[in-house]
């Protein structure tokens, strides 16, 4: 049908409002950064030092946590199990409580007194105000995104084709690396790449399990309260250009095994 | 000793049911389960395999009880319906999957695949990716790589059903070829052509289990259930063999007589079928088109779901299917002298 249609010109111009809400106030901070204020910050020792920081302790996370989420991903699309619906909200909890409240019981959970702290200080392993406590308030937040995008490409795939394998005489373990994560390694990628953006930006649970060192979220805050925002903007946009740097090279690379499967 | 021997074999899975099936299936035999679609033909499959744990009663394979043993060593290959082929993988390495499983060397894999391959006439397509095969050459690899293991007994989950006419022409002969080299097959159809083409014994599967065994004739002549007497027509089933005959018509030789049959099949052994509704009976010899008119005597009257089933010794018993007036308006009753026509074109012919 061709002509005036008054409901999706409406339609796109909501779109319009929506987009210009996301990108107004970045273009506004990238606008009002001048080249040479990016690279002096950019250069800064402290700024590089917390953006690297804040590079692998998200990915780290991401890898470790990885680890345990995929086979349990696995397991929550394939197997019936009693209170399975409850397991599955319990995982989704992270995403909708405050995230200091969140720091706030991790903190909780491995200061010194308590059994977690003191079995990490018996093995030389600290987690206030260490990358570690880092690491664990970052895949806190972040981990139902993982698991959730992970189980979700599990159920996708046929388990007629993990019947298929275990009749043609391959063990579960074989059945798992060959058949079932290679076919949802699509899903298993996109919801890696979120836990780790995800991870990157968390501001709320980090800040209070580790203020130092600090990740850039914290250096922003921390800049920004000291100094005002002229002085927290620039190390902002620095931050972001590196995220999206990173963001748009992994979903290319996403994008490059949806075509080689497809 | 039976190679195959199932034996009350009870499942409930939600709604569904398997009730006590039993049939036994001998080395080298090619042995058609036939019932309709949501009879339970693929449960069962899955569970001899054991793909689906939970059932009571006994599997025996070649003597030994596997209803308890690890899937992987059951020595039973199962080919599913739509084939299941590994989607990331070309053909090459899904027929190689289970060979790799034996921790064979790359040569003898790749000379094993490339024998199989060879075997299902796929060696041109080893290169390629399961999303680019047709539905036959997808069957054709899923068989190849169920064979690779060697099963003593091959499970066939309506392989042919979803395929045109030429297609499953070509994929019967390859199972034939396949069976013919001695592998035990269980194959599992509504399609009663397939079974009839295929089968050397067919069982029919019921209401959760096992109604009728037998050879082809056996359980279409005299149907032991529901499913098969409502193909009134499969009762009219004779094995025999086709010749060329007169004019454009072939003449079909069986122990019963002779039928003239137009068709396109070359000559050969095989079956006929004449469906019920298209036999005429009538007082006297009717002169028209039908080529064929046997004297007879009628030797039953049977209630049909629709109209009456009228049952006539011709030297056979042929199956006439007609309504109720028209038995009052004949006077058909048992003894009474009738002729049965039907024409050459009603005559169905399946070489096999």
């Amino acid at each position: 049908m061709t002509g005036f249609q008054p409901l999706k010109l409406f339609f796109v111009f909501l779109g319009g409002l929506l987009l210009l809400f996301v990108i107004a106030p970045l273009a506004g901070m990238f606008l009002e950064t001048s080249p040479a204020e990016f690279f002096d910050t950019a250069m800064e020792k402290e700024v590089a030092g917390s953006i690297w920081l804040t590079l692998w302790t998200s990915m780290l996370a991401t890898l470790i946590f990885a680890l345990a989420a995929i086979p349990f991903s696995w397991i929550l699309a394939r197997k019936k199990f009693p209170l399975k619906r409850v397991i599955s909200a319990i995982i989704d909890i992270p995403v909708v409580i405050p995230h200091s409240a969140a720091g706030i019981a991790i903190l909780g959970f491995v200061a010194r007194d308590t059994a977690v702290g003191r079995l990490g200080d018996h093995l030389g392993l600290s987690f206030v105000g260490t990358p570690a406590g880092i690491i664990l308030a970052m895949a806190f937040v972040s981990i139902p995104f993982l698991v959730n995008a992970a189980r979700d490409g599990f159920l996708a795939v046929p388990e007629k084709l993990e019947k298929a394998a275990l009749n043609l005489g391959a063990s579960p373990a074989r059945v798992f690396f060959t058949v079932s994560l290679p076919l949802a390694w699509r899903s298993i990628l996109s919801g890696l790449i979120m836990m780790w953006a995800r991870g990157m930006s968390e501001f709320g649970a980090v800040v209070i399990v580790a203020y130092h060192p600090m990740i850039t979220p914290v250096l922003i805050y921390e800049r920004f309260g000291s100094f005002g925002l002229s002085y927290a903007r620039p190390v902002a946009v620095v931050f972001i250009c590196v995220c999206l740097v990173f963001f748009v090279f992994l979903r290319m690379l996403s994008t490059k095994y949806e075509n080689a499967d497809g | 000793m039976k190679m195959l021997t199932v034996k009350d074999l009870s499942v409930k899975l939600g709604k569904f049911e398997l009730n006590g099936v039993n049939f036994e299936v001998g080395p080298g035999e090619y042995f058609v389960l036939l019932g309709v679609s949501g009879a339970g033909k693929s449960v069962l499959l899955q569970i001899i395999g054991g793909l689906i744990p939970g059932a009571s009663g006994v599997v025996m394979l070649n003597g030994k009880d596997i209803s308890r043993e690890k899937v992987q060593r059951r020595g039973v290959g199962l080919v599913f319906q739509d084939a299941a082929l590994f989607p990331h993988m070309n053909v090459f390495k899904n027929i190689a999957y289970p060979l790799r499983s034996l921790k064979l060397n790359d040569r003898e894999i790749d000379r094993r695949v490339r024998e199989l391959a060879d075997m299902t006439n796929i060696t041109k397509l080893l290169k390629r990716n399961p999303a680019n095969l047709s539905g036959g050459e997808k069957q054709r690899v899923a068989l190849a790589r169920a064979l690779a293991l060697k099963p003593q007994c091959l499970l066939l989950d309506e392989p042919i059903s979803s395929l045109d006419v030429q297609l499953r022409r070509e994929l019967r002969s390859l199972l034939r070829k396949i069976n013919a080299n001695g592998q035990t097959i269980v194959h599992v159809t509504h399609d009663y052509e397939e079974a009839a083409l295929l089968a050397s014994r067919i069982g029919v599967i019921e209401n959760g289990s096992v109604v009728q065994t037998g050879k082809a004739p056996e359980v279409f002549s005299r149907p032991k259930s529901e499913f098969v007497a409502n193909f009134v027509g499969i009762r009219n089933f004779f094995r025999g063999e086709l010749r060329d005959g007169k004019d454009s018509m072939k003449k079909f030789l069986f122990d019963g007589g002779e039928v003239s049959v137009l068709t396109g099949e070359p000559e050969g052994a095989g079956y006929i079928t004449v469906r019920g509704e298209d036999l005429i009976i009538s007082e006297k010899r009717w002169e028209s088109s039908a080529a064929n008119s046997f004297p007879g005597r009628v030797i039953a009257l049977e209630p049909a779901r629709v109209g009456t089933e009228v049952l006539v010794d011709i030297g056979v018993t042929l199956s006439a299917l007609v309504s109720k007036e028209s038995v009052s308006n004949l006077q058909l009753e048992p003894g009474s002298k009738v002729w049965v026509s039907f024409k050459a074109s009603a005559v169905k012919f399946i070489p096999g």
